[in-house]
């Protein structure tokens, strides 16, 4: 027994210099992972997912194509026009999404960032929801559902409801779309809390009942009197949010609402008693449970945070991006939104640099398309090979020769 | 045949769970692995069994070296395991479990599952087992599935049998079955390797013992050795078996349960009419074996039995039908049985773990906001209080040593203002040095006025640290006795036979 | 034991609700009279001489509506009695109940319509096919220990592949090999990061479907759109008359004048069901899926057992992709899966992990879709949308357990790490 107080001596000088990491926590950590070459991972990730888009590029390229017909005679020819192609296409990525350096002036060449921004939004606050839901232990796939209730919240408030004074009536669009991305996902809560129904699988399938009840409303009751596809009337200008840097740009308040769910997040998962819960929920369910938590509630807010989140989404899309409802609304946003938060690690500020890196390479890809020829769809393929990258460092460190090291968990 | 291990080392990292270790089992012979929990005991027998590679060292069989690959080398040269946790599949039949590697089969690998069953009835008859089987497993009770166990270690016609800790779940009824059923097989010419760490079974069958201590041989010994010998051998010094408690000091009977009765998912009453009642200063043991209705008693207590009836009164009010939460703030302090699953999150860090149960309340908040600096300070405090051996009050809870995690849960539970105090198997899986601080802080926790209601299981546990004993059964309480009653009546009580 | 549990009454609870609708129908029922054909006009099936032709039945919707809704009162009431008299309710009596049920919609949805059996009932089945053979690679899958999302990558690469395959060789067959390798392919990926990389597998599915998404749009427009003729342009797959099991009337014509890949469907299932829990392998398999350490330790090899399970499963999804560009003679487009992936994985939740009962349970969502397109075309004003959704909410229902527990393999989700 005497080794036991040997022991407690340095436990105790050592708790309080390392206290202080109470506070910095999350910088510490990062520092640890940089370390330890675990924040590299995501980088390499990203850089080994535009190696097979630029091999992608260059296969799909017709002078490649062309030339490697001829590729015994002249190989040199070949290794030139896939050089020209990949770097067409990532100079067009770059002109599309960050600064279009042939415009000629200042303020049109910048037009790519705002646009590159305007991606962002949706993409990031639907990604945060997400992050909420993976530290709180629960997979929302249904994130498009989820913004498509938002966006239909928020498109009968903008359109039916009588336009009311001041910013009031675009203040209770965003909270109706807000409201109804909370409710749809808190119902996925509220199932799994009294009756165990796996999350996942209920939001794939919620994800289809939503689209086609949008897609049974846009042809009935929230259809435009006079439009022939299934889409809404325009929504009304004092419901949109207020564009930021004037009528040449999209860049709309929802990009401010964005940095605010950044935040607000932010502060839930790290210094709120209810993200603590969440947190306990999410890493041990029965421990919560034991130590008086409210599961099933826990699960609902979970949920329903979540889902206030992909509504948050769904009303950038509706209020200021396409100003109408139609039944792309949700686009890929669901998708986009869990590769953002696998590629943030479901911290907000890692959320918010892999939305913004998305926002970029969907902005640049309409770019790449027009210019260079490289369909649209390359960019699921560069997404999804930045998951399955990153959910696999070693794969990632074997790409790069760099060493092993002890597996890492995904 | 013969079985002998020459120089075993295993490490895990930096690990060293076995070091140098050699084992000498002759046919016929039951030979005892004694040792603490986390003295290597099992990775050895893992080894053998090919679940493992030995980083050096060798096996023979029958003085030839072998090298498994996996445990189906290990059961092709005759070996076989019942494992302490039955490596057993709830949803299929006996048979199916029995055959499960070795199924006999017609052409084209079309089970034969005629076949399938005379050969469950020919070695479930050969011990007398009764087997049905074509009973789903899951469906059976635990010490059945035990012997499906060892049905399926014999099926391959084993010559050496290991059975790892295998009286955790019985009876004293049932292990002294299970001691007959391993000197049937001792007079067939079966090697025997026992792991256990209760000496009063090693001494009752045990031809030869070894004891292990921190991954290494400390000795053999013989069993005629007393107990007290054999335990300080185990731990490395003297160790006293005795818990040393004064008389209790009895106040009114402040916790009253009567009539409580649940039933499970599908029905089965899995508390029946339980009634006791604990004074002031006293710790009531719930004795049984594991499965009888403790766990159901402790979550009826907690608010985790959504469909229990009766009445559960502390000091005079009702706890049943209040949510966990409220049931905490009335005074309740619970040490569940399964501490990584239901006592702490091991991903978070030790002040983490500290406030799980208080995060929404003052001070640890103030509105929504939590109140780091005052956590850190409390943490600190705790820490200290209950010798918790860490870095950081930053180390996760996962990375602790078990008695340290125990720790930690008996901190944030003690450190509530309580009226009630309820731990299930405290010390379960604990080194013995854990073992006595646990037990110093439950005796403790009863002087200072409090009533005790501890779950146990090991026999020798609830006669040592009960003021009264109380003996489940099957969902209900056979017998509330003092605890020098002696062990043969509460061994009969434990198999249904009240007092 | 004795108590009446919610469990016991709960088949007779929920056909009680559905009863009061068939009530409602029968009470709400239009003024109106519903053809029923039993052979289609057109003989679109193709049939080699459908031998027996029915006459039309005309019923009044309304009075059909009572007859229905006495029926199921009946077989309600037997539900209650057997219920009650602590008897279990026969299972024959809730398919009996199920079949009326339905029919009784068909008519009410059909009013004033022409309904034609045969159509209905081949339309189905062609929508199902796929969606049985990816039931079957997540029963193969789950039922090993791994959570199956990729099912709709599955079957899109196997379309894909078999599309482009048949097309260069010019041979159809040509094409199902591609596609079953296609198939076996995506799910070895999936088998490699979920044991090897241990990666999460609900993420790895999710983002699978979505990388095979991708790829095949981008060759579809890099290369395959803009020359159909080379890429694209895959051969007819002859149907198939079987002799004489094609010669029963309605149902002959319907089920045995198929495409191959339909009698590959129908050996599919019977072989996995079979295989599941006759063999040793199958024994062996949901051991594994079960609790792998347990097979471990008699030395059964789990990765090995779980890459092959898994990669069959993905096989004959690739078969079930096929149908789609093969069976139909149709041309490769994109997204033609367009979520029978999921609608599968719901058809195999429903069916419980069955390989027979997850193909019916394809056969179900294969007919309420085809409902929705032959109601259309009838020209029907029932909002077609509903019909879609029904696959997935009635999936939702059941994961919820409303209408009983449904528990899958004990370990799938589960990494299984060897120490």
């Amino acid at each position: 027994m005497s080794d036991k107080l040997k022991a407690a001596k340095p436990a105790e000088p050592n708790a309080a210099q390392q206290s202080t990491e109470l506070s910095g926590n999350r910088f510490s950590g990062f520092a640890r992972e940089l370390v330890t070459g675990n924040a590299l991972i995501p980088v390499l990730a990203v850089l080994a997912s535009f190696l097979v888009g630029g091999i992608l590029i260059a296969f799909s390229n017709e002078s490649v194509q062309t030339a490697s017909a001829y590729f015994f005679a002249r190989p040199g020819d070949t290794f030139q026009a896939i050089g020209q192609a990949v770097f067409g296409a990532y100079d067009a990525l770059f002109r599309g999404s960050i600064y279009n350096y042939q415009a000629g002036n200042f303020s049109d060449g910048i037009l790519s960032l705002t646009q590159t921004l305007a991606y962002a939004t949706p993409i990031t606050i639907a990604g945060l929801g997400l992050a909420v839901a993976f530290r709180s232990g629960l997979f929302n796939i249904g994130g498009t559902g989820q913004i498509i209730v938002g966006a239909v919240g928020s498109t009968v408030i903008a359109l039916y409801v009588p336009i009311w004074p001041g910013p009031l009536h675009f203040i209770v669009a965003v909270l109706a779309g807000i409201l109804g991305g909370a409710i749809f996902g808190g119902f996925v809560g509220f199932l799994k809390a009294t009756t165990g129904a796996n999350e996942v699988i209920v939001t794939i399938m919620f994800n289809y009942v939503a689209a086609f009840a949008l897609h049974y409303s846009l042809t009935t009751w929230l259809k435009a009197p006079l439009a022939v596809n299934p889409q809404s009337s325009p929504v009304p200008n004092d419901a949109l949010y207020p564009l930021l840097a004037g009528d040449a740009y999209p860049l709309h308040a929802g990009f401010i609402a964005m940095l605010l769910a950044v935040a607000a997040v932010w502060w839930l998962m790290n210094r709120s008693s209810v993200g603590f819960h969440f947190k306990a929920l999410g890493h041990n369910p029965s421990a919560s449970k034991v130590a008086g938590i409210n599961i099933n509630r826990t699960y609902f807010l979970v949920m329903a945070v979540s889902g206030a989140l992909a509504g948050l989404a769904g009303t950038s899309q509706i209020l200021g991006t396409e100003k109408y409802l139609g039944t792309g609304v949700a686009a890929t946003y669901g998708f986009d939104a869990i590769t953002v938060a696998l590629l943030g690690r479901s911290n907000p500020l890692g959320v918010l640099a892999a939305g913004i890196l998305f926002g970029g390479v969907r902005a640049g890809a309409v770019t790449m398309q027009a210019n260079q020829n490289v369909p649209i769809d390359s960019v699921y393929v560069v997404q999804s090979m930045i998951v399955l990258f990153i959910a696999a460092p070693p794969l990632v460190r074997s790409i790069f020769f760099m060493p092993k090291q002890k597996e890492v968990r995904a | 045949m013969k079985l002998e291990l020459r120089g075993i080392t295993k490490r895990f990292g930096s690990l060293v769970a076995n070091e140098n270790v050699s084992l000498l089992v002759q046919p016929g012979e039951i030979h005892c692995l004694l040792g603490e929990n986390g003295a290597g005991k099992s990775t050895l027998m893992n080894v053998l069994y090919g679940l493992y590679h030995a980083d050096a060292g060798e096996i023979l069989l029958d003085d030839k070296v072998v090298n498994f690959a996996g445990p189906g080398d290990a059961m092709a040269a005759g070996i076989g395991m019942v494992h302490q946790h039955f490596m057993l599949i709830p949803v299929f039949t006996v048979a199916e479990n029995v055959i499960l590697g070795h199924e006999p089969t017609k052409f084209g690998g079309v089970l034969d599952m005629a076949a399938a069953r005379v050969k469950v009835r020919e070695i479930s008859d050969q011990f007398g087992f009764d087997l049905d089987p074509d009973a789903i497993v899951g469906d059976l009770p635990v010490g059945v599935q035990q012997r499906v166990e060892i049905v399926k270690a014999l099926i391959s016609n084993a010559q050496i049998l290991i059975f790892d800790e295998p009286t955790a779940v019985l009876t004293p009824q049932e292990t002294d079955e299970l001691m007959a059923i391993m000197k049937a097989l001792r007079e067939r010419g079966t090697a025997i390797v026992f792991i256990t760490h209760k000496l009063r079974e090693v001494k009752e069958v045990a031809d030869k013992i070894t004891v292990l201590r921190l991954g290494k041989v400390v000795g053999e010994a013989s069993p005629q050795e007393s107990a007290n010998e054999l335990a300080s051998m185990m731990v490395g010094r003297a160790v006293d078996l005795e818990i040393v408690k004064e008389p209790a000091k009895l106040g009114d009977a402040s916790f009253v349960v009567s009539g409580l009765s649940a039933l499970s998912h599908n029905g089965t009453k899995v508390l029946d009419d339980v009634s006791f009642e604990i004074h002031k200063g006293e710790i009531l043991v719930i004795a049984g074996v594991q499965g009888n209705g403790q766990t159901e008693l402790t979550e009826a207590i907690l608010g985790l039995q959504y469909k229990a009836t009766g009445s559960i009164k502390l000091n005079g009010e009702e706890l049943l039908g209040k949510r966990v939460k409220q049931v905490l703030d009335m005074g309740v302090g619970f040490v569940p049985e399964d501490r990584t699953e239901d006592g702490l999150v091991a991903d978070f860090t030790i002040a983490e773990n500290l406030m799980l149960d208080r995060a929404d309340r003052k001070p640890f908040v103030s509105g929504l906001n939590l109140r780091l600096a005052y956590l850190r300070e409390f943490a600190t405090k705790l820490v200290q209080q209950y010798d918790v051996r860490t870095q950081s009050i930053e180390t996760k809870a996962g990375k602790l040593s078990g008695g340290n995690q125990q720790k930690v849960v008996l901190a944030r539970e003690l450190s509530r203002e309580l009226k009630l105090f309820v731990a299930s198997q405290p010390t379960r899986g604990l080194d013995v040095g854990s073992i006595e601080f646990v037990h110093e802080q439950i005796v403790k926790t009863r002087n200072s006025g409090l009533p005790v209601l501890i779950v146990a299981t090991e026999l020798d546990e609830a006669v040592q640290l009960g003021d009264r004993i109380a003996v489940m059964y099957r969902g209900k309480i056979v017998g509330i006795v003092p605890s020098t009653t002696p062990r043969q009546v509460l061994g009969q009580m434990m198999a249904g036979i009240s007092a | 034991m004795k108590a009446l549990k919610l469990g016991a009454v709960r088949v007779p609870i929920i056909l009680s609700v559905l009863t009061l609708i068939t009530l409602w129908l029968a009470v709400a029922a239009p003024s109106g009279i519903t053809t029923i054909q039993v052979n289609s006009n057109a003989n679109s099936t193709g049939a080699a001489g459908e031998a027996f032709r029915f006459a039309n039945i005309t019923a009044i919707t309304a009075q059909s509506a009572w007859i229905s809704f006495g029926l199921t009162a009946i077989v309600t009431a037997l539900a209650w009695w057997f219920s009650l008299t602590a008897r279990k309710p026969s299972r024959w009596l809730s398919i009996g109940f199920g079949v009326i049920f339905v029919f009784n919609i068909l008519i009410s949805l059909f009013n004033g319509q022409t309904m034609t059996i045969t159509a209905l009932l081949h339309g189905s089945l062609s929508l199902a096919v796929p969606l049985v053979f990816g039931s079957l690679a997540g029963v193969l899958s789950e039922r090993v220990g791994l959570v199956n999302i990729a099912i709709e990558g599955q079957l899109l690469a196997g379309a894909f592949v078999s599309a482009l395959v048949a097309t260069l060789v010019q041979n159809p067959w040509a094409g199902l090999v591609g596609a079953l390798v296609a198939g076996a392919f995506v799910s070895w990926l999936l088998a490699v990061f979920a044991i090897r990389y241990v990666v999460d597998q609900i993420i790895i599915g999710v983002v699978l479907n979505v990388l095979i998404v991708g790829l095949t749009n981008f060759m579809f427009s890099t290369f395959m759109s803009s020359n159909q003729a080379l890429f694209n342009s895959p051969p007819r797959m002859p149907s198939i008359d079987v002799p004489g099991l094609s010669q029963i009337p309605v149902l002959g014509p319907v089920f045995f004048s198929q495409s191959p890949i339909v009698y590959l469907m129908y050996f599919a299932v019977a072989g996995v069901w079979f295989a599941l829990y006759k063999t040793r392998w199958g024994l062996r398999l949901r051991a594994v899926g079960e609790y792998p350490k347990a097979a471990d330790t008699v030395g059964i090899k789990v990765y090995a057992t779980r890459y092959r399970s898994v990669m069959i499963g993905g096989a004959l999804a690739g078969l079930g992709g096929a149908f789609f560009t093969l069976g139909q003679s149709l041309a490769f487009g994109k997204e033609m899966t367009n979520g029978a992936g999921y609608i599968a994985l719901a058809a195999l939740i429903f069916g419980r992990w069955n390989p027979v009962y997850a193909a019916f349970a394809g056969l179900l969502f294969g007919f309420a879709e085809n409902l929705q397109y032959s109601l259309s075309t009838v020209g029907s004003n029932v909002p077609s949308d509903f019909l879609l959704m029904l696959p997935y909410v009635l999936t939702v229902v059941l994961v919820a357990g409303l209408v009983g527990k449904v528990t899958g393999p004990a370990a799938a989700g589960k990494a299984y790490i060897k120490s």
